[in-house]
Parts: structure tokens; sequence; C-alpha cells
């Protein structure tokens, strides 16, 4: 065990745990996040998706320690439910989810993607999406979703 | 931080009744099949209003229900239904879903029943309808005019003239204290304010904004993590446990073993990981399982319990004396409900009681097995809906709740399970594998005469019910038997038309004693089911059983409709009868802008991408539900990719409560149809089985290319409501298949499509 400082969703916070402990179960244990899931803990599916440094990166296999400094934004720092963040709005808007627990994955992958490349084509889109998984099946809202917020920042 | 879960009192009924519950209760299937989805007595009598409503001096309306949302869409459409018989506006309306101290006891939400079972003219729609009846008879007498002199509108009953009294100041505080009425009258679907309209759904905000509380998000004051160490192999037992073998891992509380059940416990989600992975168990293995590549002709020989659907005894004749028998036999795999979240549960089992978060469909059945493994009290175990990620149907969540419910026992502390990727695959009932044999003869006309339809079913346990825990791993681990396939020939079918499988094909008369209870025209018919026993677990998956046996009658529909020559969609209404179905095939052709020829697509060449229409159509368990689904697609020749570029679905559930929800439960149900017919296969070797995480598992990204989804909703609001959320993805491999067979001649006859499989079917053409 050990002593962890982490800036999560811009506050500051100190773990005592085993620095190997996946980063998701700080965040979902210790922190009490609700946002980050686990899905397949294999970095397989996204459910844990978290963003560093403006990377999607799956919280489920990066060890607390490896996070340092770097502040950790989560879906539940991304907006609230009074004041959403754009790509929620239109996430929103869309209706699309049906159960929910994948939206980590789809929203901040996406979020990330269009952060970086704000002209993405709708091939870049899906290339970003090809290891996000949605057991649901909300393909349809979702993609029209992130058309739909990536056209509100044009 | 960690609080007494995130509790608050709550009072039903003017506190008269006080009890807790999880803030999650409040927030929010699939519908599935199989399983007790009925109204049951229980302590929470379904006889009495109040079981089902309060309402608060506020005017605020507390619904209770024993059918939960998983994602589907119930939770919101439910909310609009109490609104509109309450003529109430939706906020204010509070619905708690399935808690067995609380809700009626409405067994399992699942079958496409809760529709059914909820929005006609029983049960919670019948409770709104007699409160607002009590209600409208109480402002009648508190404002001296008779009841239908009286408007009302969002909770408040007026005169003319202006003199009016709120729901609040007529009952707020007090029980009704009155039984549910079967005669008090539903409001009309032309008077509808609420219900019909496109509500969004009402968790949207908290789900994207990161903040709905999940099964995996409830945290009890001193609770603790358990892992599970499942055999390699169904039906391995325990050799040896070394317990010596974790003493390393730091905050380790115990190593649970109990028959062959074995899990442990520790004070974080970490060490309780690792100590699963680290503990050595010598497991005694099985015999082995039977080869995976010969598993079909393996399940045609298995003894088996048998049911003849219907008979009309000339089957046998017709097919002896016709010049030319059509026969073909259909295969699907077993496939996984694959649950986004590996399942979760928490419980705490004290010595006289225990509470289970759970994300069980059924909380009165878990609340039984949870008594039986516990042995404790049943109505000292109470069982709390909290939701999980999407199931599609008995995915892991009861087996995980039972493991929680163990461990938390044989700690005395709260305990949460999580489960990972591979122990949600190696703990779960699968969809079951099926193969389906046709055979059909054609009058001189090129109408078919005789259908013949023979199938064989693997089962293997299934949905625990009130007495079964062993139907699940978890309960099979700790001493339970599963229900087994006792093998029975078949008697002559008795009794009415059962197509509750949709084993009998939508074309046949469906006579029973003389009454015709199918959808078509062919007078000699046969079906005969056979139920065989099952090497793994197997439970209802969206759409069971009603999906395999749909995709086999749909396509060898479209077989003999190529024999014969004939436009597929024209042959079809040539052999039914039943007017919804009919309907529902014709919207989708017009809709589609239906190529009406035969299939296949004249001069196609054989290299190259190639493209094709196909069609299929069900009425859903008989009289569940009603749709037809075009699919166009594009298929490579040379590498045996199967793209769909269009889907076209008609769809007729009764009268449409939220079709906003509806379209949302078809795109998704084509979606997972399609990504079920091109990739989905549970796979095994010679004695485990190795489709265990999402590598070994196919599934269909988000980032497909998305093909594009038409809905055409047929409303029919005198008609009674239906299930909507598995009538859709029943007819996916069907009209993908057909559509193949369209565009290159080759005919798929199992699923699932994967291009190694549509290269060899191309290759095998003549």
């Amino acid at each position: 065990m050990a002593a962890i400082s982490l800036k999560v969703n811009g506050h500051a916070h100190t773990v005592d745990v085993d620095p190997e402990t996946p980063l998701l179960y700080v965040l979902s244990d210790d922190l009490q996040l609700r946002g980050p899931k686990f899905g397949c803990g294999l970095a397989q599916c996204g459910a844990c998706t978290v963003i560093i440094r403006g990377q999607a990166v799956r919280s489920c296999v990066m060890p607390v320690s490896a996070v340092k400094q770097q502040e950790v934004m989560t879906l539940e720092g991304l907006g609230t439910p009074e004041k959403p963040h754009a790509i929620q709005e239109a996430f929103i808007d869309e209706g699309a989810a049906q159960c929910g627990f994948c939206l980590s994955g789809v929203i901040l992958t996406a979020k990330a993607l269009l952060d970086e490349n704000p002209k993405a084509s709708d091939e870049q889109i899906r290339e970003a999406l090809s290891n996000v998984l949605c057991r649901c099946f909300t393909h349809t809202r979702m993609m029209r979703a992130i058309k739909r917020y990536q056209r509100s920042r044009a | 931080m960690k609080k007494e879960i995130s509790r608050r009192d709550f009072v039903k009924a003017s506190g008269a009744l006080i009890v807790c519950f999880s803030t999650a209760s409040l927030v929010e299937p699939l519908a599935m099949a199989q399983g007790p989805f009925d109204t049951h007595p229980s302590h929470v009598d379904p006889e009495k209003l109040d079981s089902w409503l309060a309402v608060a001096s506020d005017g605020t309306v507390t619904a209770y229900t024993g059918k939960c949302d998983f994602g589907q869409g119930i939770y919101t459409v439910q909310t609009q239904l109490v609104a509109e018989e309450l003529c109430v506006s939706i906020s204010k309306v509070k619905l708690i879903q399935c808690d067995t101290s609380v809700t009626p006891d409405q067994g399992t939400t699942s079958g496409s029943q809760s529709t059914p079972t909820n929005f006609n003219t029983r049960n919670l729609a019948q409770a709104a309808a007699t409160a607002r009846e009590a209600l409208v008879g109480m402002a009648a007498q508190r404002l001296g005019v008779s009841a239908d002199q009286l408007t009302i509108e969002n909770g408040v009953v007026s005169a003319k003239g202006g003199r009016h009294v709120s729901y609040g100041g007529l009952i707020g505080g007090k029980h009704f204290d009155i039984a549910v009425s079967s005669t008090a009258k539903r409001r009309s679907t032309s008077e509808w304010k609420v219900l019909g309209k496109p509500v969004p759904s009402l968790d949207r905000v908290a789900l994207m904004t990161g903040t709905f509380e999940f099964v995996h998000n409830v945290q009890v004051l001193g609770m603790v993590h358990g892992r599970v160490v499942r055999p390699p192999e169904i039906g391995a037992t325990v050799g040896n446990v070394d317990e010596k073998s974790v003493q390393h891992v730091p905050g380790l509380i115990k190593v649970v073993v109990r028959n062959n059940f074995i899990g442990v416990v520790a004070e974080k989600q970490w060490q309780a990981a690792q100590a699963a992975k680290d503990l050595k168990v010598t497991w005694q293995p099985r015999l082995g399982l039977p080869a995976q590549k010969d598993f079909y002709d393996y399940l045609r020989k298995q003894p088996s319990r048998d049911l003849m659907l219907v008979n009309s005894k000339d089957v046998d004749n017709k097919l002896k004396s016709a010049s030319r028998v059509l026969k073909a036999t259909y295969l699907h795999p077993y496939q996984a409900h694959g649950s986004i979240g590996s399942s979760c549960a928490v419980a705490d089992v004290q010595a006289d009681h225990a509470t289970v978060w759970s994300a069980t469909q059924s909380v009165y059945p878990t609340q039984h097995g949870v008594s039986a493994l516990t042995a404790l009290p049943l109505d000292s175990v109470r069982v709390i809906f909290v939701r999980g990620a999407g199931c599609y149907g008995l995915n892991a969540a009861d087996t995980v709740s039972y493991d929680a419910a163990l461990l938390s026992q044989a700690v005395r502390r709260p305990v949460r399970v999580q489960l990972t990727r591979q122990d949600e695959f190696l703990s779960e009932n699968y969809g079951s594998a099926c193969v389906v044999e046709q055979q059909a003869t054609l009058d001189a006309s090129g109408t078919i005469d005789a259908w013949d339809c023979e199938t064989w079913t693997a089962s293997f346990g299934g949905r625990p019910g009130y007495d079964q825990p062993g139907n699940v791993i978890t309960g099979m681990l700790a001493g339970f038997d599963p229900e087994t396939i006792n093998p029975r020939t078949a008697v002559e079918p008795t009794g009415e038309l059962r197509n509750g499988n949709n084993a009998v094909p939508s074309y046949v008369v469906g006579c029973v004693n003389g009454k015709c209870g199918g959808a078509g025209s062919i007078r000699s018919e046969r079906v005969l089911t056979h139920a065989v026993k099952s090497p793994f677990f197997t439970g209802p998956l969206r759409s069971p059983l009603r999906l395999q046996n749909t995709f086999a009658h749909e396509c060898f529909m479209d077989e003999i409709s190529a024999y014969a020559r004939a436009d597929p969609v024209a042959y079809r209404l040539q052999h039914l009868r039943e007017t919804r179905i009919i309907d529902v095939v014709k919207a989708a052709a017009k809709t589609a802008n239906w190529d009406a020829r035969p299939s296949p697509k004249p001069g196609t060449a054989r290299t190259g991408t190639v493209t094709g229409r196909g069609i299929a159509c069900v009425a859903y368990e008989g009289d569940n539900g009603y749709a037809a689904l075009v699919a166009e697609v594009e298929v490579g020749q040379a590498s045996g990719r199967v793209q769909a570029s269009r889907f076209v679905v008609a769809h007729d559930c009764g009268p449409i409560s939220n079709p906003e929800g509806l379209r949302n439960q078809i795109e998704g149900g084509v979606l997972q149809g399609m990504s079920r017919a091109l990739g989905e296969e549970i796979t095994w070797d010679d004695r485990k089985v190795t489709s265990i995480d999402w590598q070994s598992y196919n599934t269909l990204p988000l980032g497909i290319q998305v093909p594009i989804i038409e809905s055409v909703l047929i409303d029919r609001p005198e008609a009674k409501a239906t299930g909507a959320g598995e009538t859709a993805i029943t007819l996916v491999a069907a009209a993908i298949g057909n559509a193949i067979f369209d565009a290159t001649g080759a005919r798929l006859r199992e699923v699932p499509f994967t291009p190694d499989r549509v290269k060899a079917t191309l290759s095998s053409r003549g």
C-alpha cells in the first residue's frame, strides 16, 4: 500500500492503495465515481474510459501509479446534469442510449478524437470507435449524436 | 464519504408504512421470455389499490411496479401510463421498481410481457384507472356535484364555475383502502395526452452525465469485495483448495468453499482480484465435451423430451406421394447475452436477515433463491433491483446475486462481487443451440401443400424461478440441482395451439382440436420439437427460440418461393391469412420499394461485390406483436464479407405507448440481430468454452458502417398492447440470409454468416 495523490475532475485526492491497483478501481471504489465502469477489465470494450492529457485511456488496465500528476477526467467531470457538456447535450438530444453502461467509452472516445481533429471524417470517427462496444447496439443514434456535436463546433 | 448507502426515508401513503430504499430504485431486457411474468400474490397484495399507488399531500403520485428497466425503456413508459390514467403530468409521478419489500410480485421482467401485463386491463394500468375513478368519486362528494360534471387537469378536479379540489386535498396522506376494480375504465387511446407521445427516456440526462447509479455503483457501509473462482469446465468438481497459496495477498478476509462454489473476500477489489487469480485449486475434470464440429449431429442423436405442436396426420402421405419434396436443415449456435458490463451484485447477509442489491429481472424469485442458499426465512430476505448493464435475458445477474449472498454470509459483512469478463462468459446461461429440419411439398399450381418441421433444442438449467436456484451456475455449484431434460415421446397436441416459441411457421393453419390458431393457410402441417440436454447452461436470450425457429421458417419459405419461381413477398402473402402479419409484410415491402421478382436476382456476376434484398416476417409468439423486415445487403464474393446497407422494419405492437422508445428498441434489435447473424457464436474445445472475452467472441463494434434503418410504425389503437422489444431482432438472420441468396444464389443455412462460411457456401454453388 502507498499514499498516491491524484487529480480527478478538478479535485485533488490522496488514496492509500497498492500502486498496481487499476485506476478504474480507485475511481469507482475509493472516489465513488459512477462514470467509468467495469466492462471487461481487459481494455477490450471501452466502458472504463477516462481522458488523460486529451487522450481516451482505458482505466481498467492502467495502474494508478502510472497516472502521476496528470489530470484525470471522467464522464461526470465533463458536464453536470444541470449543465451538460456539448457532446453530452448532443447525446441527450438524440436519445442516444439504451442501458447506458457503455457511454464513457463512446462519449469520451469521440470527444478526444474531435478535440484533436474537429474535422475528422466519418471514416476517422469509425476508426476511433472500432474498439468501443455498445451491446444494446444503439449505434445509429450514437453516430448521429457524435455528428451533431461535430457540427455544433464547426 | 461512505454513508449508510444512498438511502433515504420514504413515506408510503402518509406515513402509514415507512420503508427505505436505495436511490437507485428511483432513477429507472429486455424483455426476454420464459419464466413467471404474471402477477402473483405476496405480502404486497396485488388486489389492493394501495399496493400499486399512493398520492401524497402535495399531489405527488408514487407508483409501484414489478417490471423493471434494463435500458428497454419500461421505466419511462410505465411513468407515462400512470400519468395518463391519473391525468397528471409525468413530473408528478415517481415510479418505484422491483423491491420485494414494497412492490407487487410480478415475477420476471421478461418475455416481451411487461407491456401486456401492465398496459391492458389488469395490474398497474387498472390500478391507476381505479385510483382516478376513486378520486373523482371523492371530489364529487366534496364538491356536491355528480362525477360526470367534473373535469381533471394535472391532478386537480374541477366543477363548472371554477370550484375545484386537488388529489392531495382529497387523499393525500391516506390509504385508498379499496380493491383494484376490474371495471374501472381505462382512458381511451383517443383521449391520450401522455401515452402515445414520443417522451424521451427519463434517465437520459443522468446516463449521459455519468451520475446514474448502476448496481456496480452501490456502496454499503462496511462493504468488502468478493471474486469467484469458477470451475474451468462445467461439471468439474473441487478436488483441493490450497488456501496457503493466497496467504500473501494483503487484505484477504476469507477463502470461501461451499460444495463446488469457491470465492474469495478481501478488503479491496484489487486484493480480491489478486486472490482469485492466485488461489490454487485442483479440479476433478468431467468427461469432456462433444466436439463442436459434430455438435449438431450429436444433438439429433440424444434422448429428448418431445412435443407435437400441430399434426394434421396427412403429412407423411403427402411427403410420400409428392413428386418432389423440398428439404433443408438450419443450424443455429449457442450465443451469449454478452452484457457490456460484467455482472455485479452487493449482498448484506446477517444472522437473521439479508438484503441483496441486484440487477436481476426477477426480484421475488431471487428472494426465494437467496433464501434457499442462505437458509434464511423468506420474509427476512429483501431483494432490491438496481439496474445493471443491458441483459437481453438471463445473463449472469442472478448468479452473481447468489455469489454475493454466499460470500456475505460466510464473512458476515456486506460483500460486492464483480465478475470478470471471463467469469461472465463462463457463468451465463447461453441462448440455445438449435437444429431445425424442414420439408415441404407443393401442389400442381405451385402452392405449398404440406409443411413438416422438426426441431432439436439444447437445454440445461434456465431461469431459477421460485424454486430452482440450481438453474444457474452458482446454485448448482452450491449443491442445488438444475432442471434437466426427462426424455419423453410426443403425444398428440391437446387444448389450443401453443406457439410461444414460434416453432410453428406462420404459413400453416395451426389447427388443434379443430380450432385453428395459426396465421397461414397450409392445412397439412406437422411440427415436432425435441428438447435435448445441453452440455452448457442455457436460458432465455432476447427472442429465445423464436429467433432460431423464425430463421429456419423464413429462410425455408424463401427457398420454396425460389423453387416456385415466385416473388418472395407475393408468395408469403399467398400463404398468409392473418391480417396483422399481412399488413406488416405489405408495409415493409412498400416502404422498401420492394423489387418484386423471384430470387435470386437474374444476371448476377459470380465475382466482385453484388447486392440483394430479402424479407422475413413473424407473428411473434403467435400473437404478441407483428413485424416484417426487408434487408438490403452487399456481398463481397472474394472476401465473403456481408455488409447490410439498409433495413426497413414494419412493426405492429397494438397501441403505441411511446414511439420514440419503440424506435430505439427496433433500431437496437435490428443491429443486435445483425451482430448475432454475422458473427456471434460460443466456441469450445474438448474440455472447455473458449469464447471468453471480446477477442474470442465476435461482436460488431461501434465503428462499423452502420446501415440505414427505417421503422414503419403501425398503430392499432383498438388492439391489445403487445411486447415490442424482441419482435424486430427475430427477423434479422432470416432477412439477411434471404438477401445473400438473392444477391448470390448461395443459401446460408448456418448462423453466423462469417466470411469463411459465406465463401464456402459461395464456392459450393453449382
